[in-house]
């Protein structure tokens, strides 16, 4: 149902991972994930290695966040972030590059895991792992499925269908084996007997390697799927691999599916077999002006300058806007001396004449956003209720249904801005539930 | 033919006999009963159905009223005095006295952006730091960013205020904040439940209409605040020290005026170093007093402040 095609401009697609160098001085925020920010457990002064616990979760929705660099402590203060809002953040002055000494840092890859299934997920909170797909669920919490709830399928999402990105196909092509093992250390946390790893068929040289590597490994499927956007987004996964269908409210483990991305696995390998916590992303850097495209490893907490800098030396004079994330669902930076947090996977330049929204006209009823909703919700309709403040009646359309892709927006004739309405509305009727409570 | 005719006068006049009964006792039985009071009080409000008084409409209100049976904590913010003493008079009541009351917007205009006169077009200041251009709603862009002044205290500028009033009594100035129109604002509070960073206070109007007050709400600390705003109040205390009657307060980094103490005597305005604080309706602009003569920046700050001083 639904869906839309956007230009795919994966111009960055055979630009191997590099290397980003470290900076001389870190800001790690200590909210990067869903959830409570994170407490600060070092102060100033202190040295740190890099993997180090520095920020631990205390609170339920909390993730651990590790230092990404060595050197000492400057402060404990906030940071403004990508848009400008003050968080919480620990500065760190960067001094060599010294690793702790529980972390492998040999390229062997070990493939057999002994861990109980507990014993994973205490693993992946210690190791501060969250979802890569954007939006930063704190995976021990996704995992640990809840009582009287059982999964089925462990689906992983790699169709990266937000044009533009790169940096999971590129993990696909250079390390499948990882993913691979990744996928079956969530496999076994789980308990179930087969994992699908779902692709667009767009990728058809990813879909070839990952079939190749997933022959030695049990209960791997791949499973290629149709070129749409919003492919990734986890309900109309399921539905594209189970054929099962997430009812209005529900989440994805009450029709026994758990979604990871496949950035995500990557990590889980790293983790888990490595010992490594979440401490580098690996981003695409890209745009259709930019002299030269990138896919890079960086260590999270570097800015978004420093990666700019070190990717193409300075923006080109014409840039509109610099987008974190892909063009559907991203959002421009305005701070561009902010650092990177986990999540985190692009940096995308944009000219200012493709950057710029077009002028708003009214709306021809002309069905289009209705088509094109994944959802199949009708967003003329909620940008009419949310405009006249009937909060309730948008509710009871569903309104919180919306996934938030983008769709509507893109297909809308007359420009009109309804994914920013939705959005409006969403945030009124949670204030309504709210209020009522 | 006249027996047929006969027949169906008789049957209907029956029928309409026992539905008449019928009618009747129902009516008896169901009969609401509302006191006329609530009418005459109904008639004397505005009508303009604001909800500035937490009610769902003006007859809502007026129920209100005549329930309680006086006027304790109730108020009809765009009728005033005036019309609080014709419901006093109805319900036989006594009157509370409430001081006359107005929105005032407290966020410095004068660092921030520059609005064309279309106000849908944007004028680039040099103090903008990003354009905006998603869907013109206060509310919406609050959720997404800091604003296009990087201030993440400030005003947005798309104008959820303007369009929440209904006396017509505010508007986008020609720099991009909202400006209160004095004569037309009936204090009933729309704008300010709509202002999402809570920029718009109801403060009292003061004597012949004379007021001063912080024109800040940046609870950042100073340098991070003069960052992103050069007239942002700091928090520095300055005007706390200076203030005759101990009407200023600093909390989270930020200054704020008590209007029911403040006698208006300006003191505070010379001593800001930031000009955060402003005053409205003064024929001159303040002079310091004699015992310090080292006061020389005082003149030209002043003078720049006459003109952003509108509240």
């Amino acid at each position: 149902m639904g869906g839309v095609h956007p230009e795919e401009n994966k111009i960055s697609n055979d630009a191997a991972i590099e290397v980003m160098p470290v900076p001389a001085q870190m800001v790690v925020m200590m909210n990067q994930h869903l959830g409570a920010p994170a407490t600060p457990v070092v102060q100033k002064g202190d040295k740190v290695k890099v993997g180090q616990l520095i920020g631990e979760a205390q609170a339920f929705m909390c993730a651990n966040v590790h230092s990404p660099v060595s050197g000492t402590v400057l402060k404990v203060d906030t940071v403004k972030d990508a848009f400008g809002i003050t968080k919480p953040a620990v500065y760190i002055t960067v001094e060599g590059d010294e690793w702790q000494e529980t972390i492998d840092r040999t390229p062997d890859i070990k493939r057999e895991c002994t861990l109980e299934p507990q014993a994973i997920v205490a693993k992946l909170k210690e190791m501060g792992i969250v979802g890569l797909g954007g939006a930063t669920f704190p995976a021990h919490i996704k995992y640990n499925i809840p009582e009287g709830k059982k999964a089925e399928y462990l689906i992983i999402n790699a169709a990266e269908c937000e044009p533009y990105l790169t940096s999971d196909y590129r993990v696909m092509m250079e390390h499948p084996e990882e993913v691979c093992i990744g996928v079956s250390i969530l496999r076994k946390a789980l308990g179930v007997p087969n994992a699908y790893i779902g692709i667009e068929n767009n990728k058809p040289l990813a879909i070839a390697k990952m079939q190749e590597v997933a022959k030695q490994f049990e209960g791997i499927v791949i499973e290629p799927l149709k070129v749409k956007y919003p492919q990734g987004a986890e309900k109309q996964l399921i539905n594209a691999v189970t054929g099962r269908k997430v009812p209005s409210g529900k989440l994805p483990i009450d029709v026994g599916c758990v979604v990871s991305n496949l950035g995500t696995s990557f990590a889980v390998y790293e983790a888990v077999q490595k010992n490594k916590p979440l401490i580098e992303n690996i981003l695409t850097v890209t745009g259709k002006k930019l002299p030269s495209q990138h896919n890079y490893i960086v260590r999270i907490g570097t800015t978004y300058n420093d990666i700019i800098k070190h990717a193409i030396g300075q923006l080109p004079d014409t840039t509109g806007k610099v987008i974190s994330g892909g063009t559907m669902m991203g959002r421009a930076v305005v701070n561009l001396d902010a650092p990177t947090v986990k999540g985190n996977s692009s940096v995308l330049v944009m000219d200012e004449g493709e950057a710029r929204r077009n002028p708003e006209t009214a709306c021809i009823r002309c069905g289009k956003c209705m088509h094109a909703c994944p959802m199949g919700l009708e967003p003329y309709l909620f940008s009419a209720l949310v405009k006249n403040g009937r909060i309730e009646d948008a509710q009871k359309h569903n309104i919180l249904d919306c996934i938030e892709c983008g769709c509507c927006f893109f297909s809308c004739p007359a420009n009109k801005p309804l994914t920013d309405e939705i959005r409006l509305g969403k945030n009124k009727v949670r204030a309504m539930m709210a209020a009522k409570k | 033919m006249t027996q047929q005719i006969l027949i169906a006068v008789m049957v209907l006049g029956i029928i309409g006999a026992f539905f008449a009964v019928v009618l009747y006792y129902v009516a008896q039985k169901f009969k609401v009963v509302e006191d006329p009071l609530i009418d005459e009080v109904a008639e004397v409000l505005p009508g303009a159905n604001c909800g500035g008084c937490g009610k769902a409409g003006c007859r809502a209100f007026a129920e209100a009223c005549v329930a309680q049976g006086n006027l304790e904590g109730l108020r009809c913010a765009p009728g005033g005095d005036a019309v609080a003493a014709k419901i006093a008079q109805l319900l036989g009541c006594a009157v509370e006295q409430g001081e006359p009351q107005v929105a005032v917007v407290r966020c410095n205009p004068a660092n921030c952006r520059i609005v064309a006169a279309d106000s849908t077009s944007v004028v680039i200041s040099d103090n903008r730091r990003s354009n905006y251009d998603g869907l013109r709603s206060c509310a919406f862009e609050n959720t997404v960013y800091t604003g296009e002044s990087g201030c993440h205290f400030g005003c947005l500028g798309c104008g959820d205020c303007v369009a929440a009033c209904q006396f017509d009594a505010i508007h986008m100035g020609p720099d991009g904040v909202p400006v209160v129109d004095e004569e037309k604002c009936t204090a009933c509070g729309a704008c300010a439940k709509a202002c999402p960073r809570r920029i718009i206070e109801l403060r009292n109007k003061g004597r012949m209409n004379r007021r001063v007050f912080v024109s800040c709400v940046n609870k950042e600390k100073g340098a991070v605040a003069m960052k992103s705003c050069a007239n942002a109040c700091i928090g520095c205390g300055k005007c706390a020290k200076v203030c005759p009657v101990e009407a200023i307060t600093i909390a989270d980094n930020l200054s704020y005026i008590d209007y029911k103490k403040c006698i208006a005597c300006r003191k505070c305005v010379l001593e800001c170093p930031t000009h955060a604080i402003h005053y409205a309706n003064f024929p001159a602009p303040p002079v310091k007093p004699a015992p310090k003569p080292e006061a020389p920046a005082a003149d030209g700050a002043s003078a720049a402040k006459q003109d952003s001083a509108q509240a």
